[in-house]
């Protein structure tokens, strides 16, 4: 079948290029000839724009071009240094010629590579000659990114040519770019032609308005990806801390714990080619069930005791946060593991304006806000929810109802605890896997929370959005150590207003 | 017999850097080693008590006192780097090594007067004061207490570390300050400068130890006191509970802004290492150990759970973290009055 269509395919390109082929055959032939007859045979395949021709030209310009027996031509290896009269010797002006004929050459290359490097060189000729070679390229190119090279390089010889209204028309598809490089084109055509100015400030004002919504679109990327990271770490300390008020100081271990898991998960699966793609949709209920085990245990083992009192809560749950980020360390090493990506999360995702995100970030974004989701529907739509908001609201009357209170207590922290586990899946992906990933976020989850409102899910949201975004949109002209320290003066200036944070519990629940 | 307990210890703990003067190979010598490193734990031990003041008795848990601690430690490095002058390794008369290789031309304004000891020392108490009024006044005028407080002190902590680690901030980055050479004519680094050194400490120590130990026992103490244990009652009653809590923050800040002053020149460097979040937290479970809301505790939990960390780490560093997991675990759940609780029971 495969042989039937390339042979077909054959068919139909010698139907197609007879006159062309001939026409081929006679120029390379040309090449063996005088010095003048090769000159004229280089630009002439040249401007044929055969990729047969590609070849035989870097050949003779390596003298790697041998004369053969019955007219015709032939290549010596490449890296090869043949000698002899049959070497085929060129002058300055075969050397000029040659020049310019690969880089057109170039241009239709079947290597995407070479297309893109002479795109480049043509851009920085900006000769008017090129436009017709630039635009029967154009035509057949169909790799986005050189597309964009060579539309580059287009309006750049357009606006080298003498007729202005081609002119005009390249500074009109510069214009239309959101490209550094074409507004540096265009300001440098300004100096040489009145005429065009003001088309020219046109378009350098259209491509500084692209750049400026890029730029904005990409800070805004970067921090809802920063906002989502903070969001995940967050959501568990609302529930634990938000809900039930016991501060865990061990949550940013419990993020590591998840991260760490992933590693296990991945490294388990590595043998099985059936599995390994899916180690880490496997991880997330993996991480899940190992870090609510471990925080139900902690619950139930220790902060039972210690309920009423805060401050010897936090004490002790940085004691487990110690205890268990060093046994990481012992176990795993100080070193960082690697997660890799599977392959759907890998690369770049194009959105328009040239405005590019990496896959993985898009990725954590949407599992965040179903992270969210899922709380928000533990929360309120099911029994456990209801149970855990009761207990809440009125300790003791809960149990008079028959709720075992003790229970809904283990199972709330381990439901924060597992929401860390799946903080840790996420970070994986973006962050070393070390054993002190947790500290890097615990301090800034912690801020979401309070700025955000002591348990209130949509002020965690909020919160998480509004630090992230504002952390991005400082770090340009602060520097990201002293956008963190701004963010963090500002949380603390910001609760001087409203001490229980952006969205605070009203009514009954507010009183405790 | 109880009256002389706290004199006799002093009086021992005073007579180490005299040990050390003894001829080599002396049955009961004390070698440099020890003198340096307990002169640390006396630096600890004013931390201790400065965090006790705080916490055991007007119920502030702040979890940034190392912050004040490292203020402390940097104002006085600033006058040591000044002292070196002109024999650091580029040779600039005025400016340290680390402003050369940054390209300074000139002294930055906050660096003005550090060449004066006692503006140094000045500047030692009065940076970590200022600090504390600004966070303090800003936090108890909200009325954010209990964790919450906790947390704020430590993001501020926290801050000043990652403001620290920044070269162009003019302290040095993440090298901070080293290589001293001398301090009020008296060249560091030789026993005679140590022992000074360990009883400035010693003097310092018992010097905030009577100051604590009068102002608790004021009615300002037990004022104090009665806001750890029930603030809305005091305010009720008619105090300014603002004020009391504001003032002894102050006042502990600048405690611990002294301790880091003398731990600086015996210690040798300062870095932004230890405005790290880590170490303010060490600092609450010596408290804790040794029992908060006493003083004797404070300073017997710095010197017990510093003896176990040097001790252990000699040894297990791997074990060190764990240990000191587990005491912040053991002691709330087992000791929550610390040892001196268990002691007097």
């Amino acid at each position: 079948m495969n042989r039937l269509i390339r042979w077909l395919l054959l068919l139909l390109l010698l139907a197609a290029l007879p006159a062309r082929a001939q026409d081929f055959d006679a120029l390379v032939s040309g090449l063996a000839g005088g010095f003048a007859q090769q000159a004229e045979a280089v630009e002439r395949l040249g401007s044929l724009g055969d990729p047969r021709a590609l070849p035989l030209l870097r050949a003779l310009s390596e003298s790697r071009l041998m004369r053969a027996e019955g007219g015709g031509v032939r290549v010596a290896p490449n890296g090869a240094t043949p000698s002899g009269p049959e070497v085929i010797r060129i002058n300055n002006r075969v050397r000029v010629a040659l020049r310019g004929a690969l880089g057109r050459l170039q241009l239709v290359s079947p290597d995407p590579a070479e297309r893109l490097v002479a795109a480049d060189g043509l851009l920085r000729a900006r000769s008017a000659e090129d436009i017709p070679l630039l635009e029967t390229a154009l035509a057949r190119e169909s790799v986005p990114r050189i597309r964009d090279r060579m539309d580059l390089a287009l309006g750049a010889a357009r606006l080298g040519s003498s007729d202005p209204a081609v002119r005009r028309e390249g500074v009109a598809a510069l214009g239309a770019t959101a490209s550094p490089e074409a507004r540096a084109v265009l300001l440098s055509a300004l100096g040489t032609d009145e005429e065009l100015a003001p088309a020219v400030d046109a378009a350098v004002a259209a491509i500084d308005r692209r750049l400026a919504l890029r730029h904005a679109a990409e800070t805004a990327f970067q921090g809802l990806s920063l906002g989502s990271v903070l969001l995940l770490a967050a959501l568990g300390l609302a529930v634990t801390f938000g809900v039930m008020g016991v501060i865990n100081m061990a949550h940013g271990e419990f993020v590591m714990l998840g991260a760490y898991t992933t590693v296990v998960v991945q490294e388990a699966l590595r043998a099985s080619p059936t599995l390994a793609p899916w180690s880490l949709p496997l991880a997330i209920p993996a991480a899940f069930l190992v870090t609510a085990a471990v925080g139900a245990a902690m619950e139930r083992g220790l902060i039972r005791h210690l309920y009423g009192r805060p401050l010897e809560t936090l004490l002790l749950t940085f004691g487990v946060g110690m205890v268990l980020q060093q046994v990481v360390r012992l176990v795993f090493g100080a070193q960082n593991r690697e997660v890799i990506s599977p392959p759907w999360m890998q690369g770049t995702l194009a959105l328009p304006f040239d405005v590019t995100v990496t896959q993985n970030r898009a990725w954590i974004i949407l599992f965040s806000l179903a992270v969210l989701a899922c709380t928000f529907a533990a929360m309120r739509l099911t029994r456990f929810g209801l149970e855990m908001r009761a207990v809440v609201q009125n300790r003791r009357i809960a149990a008079t109802m028959g709720i075992r209170t003790g229970r809904v207590d283990a199972l709330t922290f381990a439901f924060g605890s597992g929401i860390a586990g799946l903080a840790g899946v996420a970070l994986s992906q973006i962050d070393n896997v070390s054993p002190n990933l947790g500290t890097g976020y615990i301090i800034d989850s912690f801020m979401v929370v309070v700025f955000g409102g002591v348990g209130s899910l949509l002020g965690t949201l909020i919160g998480a959005f509004t630090l992230g975004v504002m952390n991005k949109l400082l770090e340009p002209w602060a520097g990201a150590v002293l956008a963190k320290v701004a963010v963090l003066v500002g949380i603390m200036l910001f609760i001087q207003r409203r001490p229980k944070g952006l969205f605070a519990l009203k009514g009954r629940a507010a009183e405790s | 017999m109880r009256r002389f307990l706290l004199p006799g210890i002093v009086a021992l703990l005073a007579l180490l850097p005299l040990l050390n003067l003894l001829p080599e190979g002396h049955p009961i010598r004390v070698s440099d080693f020890v003198v340096s490193v307990a002169g640390k734990w006396l630096c600890y031990a004013i931390l201790a008590l400065a965090l006790d003041l705080a916490w055991g008795y007007a119920g502030i848990l702040s979890l940034g006192h190392g912050a004040f601690f490292a203020l402390g430690g940097y104002a006085i490095g600033m006058h040591l780097m000044r002292l070196i002058g002109p024999r650091g390794t580029y040779g600039h008369p005025v400016l340290p090594d680390f402003m050369v290789f940054l390209g300074y031309q000139e002294l930055p304004w906050f660096w003005w007067g550090f060449g004066h000891f006692p503006f140094a020392l000045l500047m030692a108490l009065l940076v970590p004061g200022l600090l504390a009024f600004a966070v303090g006044y800003l936090a108890f005028r909200s009325r954010i207490t209990g964790v919450y407080l906790s947390i704020i002190t430590q993001a501020m902590t926290y801050a000043l570390m990652l403001a620290f680690f920044r070269n162009d901030m003019g302290f040095g980055g993440n090298n901070g300050f080293t290589d001293f050479k001398e301090l009020v004519g008296m060249p560091l680094n030789t026993p005679f400068a140590r022992s000074v050194l360990y009883f400035a400490a010693l003097a310092a120590l018992v010097g905030c130890f009577l100051l604590s130990a009068a102002m608790t026992r004021t009615k300002f103490g037990r004022v104090l006191a009665a806001i750890r244990d029930a603030e809305s009652r005091v305010r009720f009653l008619g105090y300014d509970t603002l004020r009391h809590k504001l003032f002894v923050f102050v006042l502990s800040a600048m405690m611990a802004g002294l301790a880091g002053a003398l731990y600086v020149p015996l210690v040798g460097i300062i870095n932004p290492g230890e405005f790290s979040p880590a170490n303010s937290i060490e600092a609450v479970v010596w408290v804790a150990f040794g029992g908060r809301g006493t003083l004797v505790g404070a300073v017997l939990g710095a010197f017990s759970v510093n003896a176990l960390k040097t001790w252990l780490t000699s040894f297990a560093p791997d074990l060190w973290l764990i240990v000191l997991g587990v005491l912040f675990i053991a002691v709330p759940l087992l000791m929550p009055r610390g040892l001196v609780g268990m002691l007097r029971r």
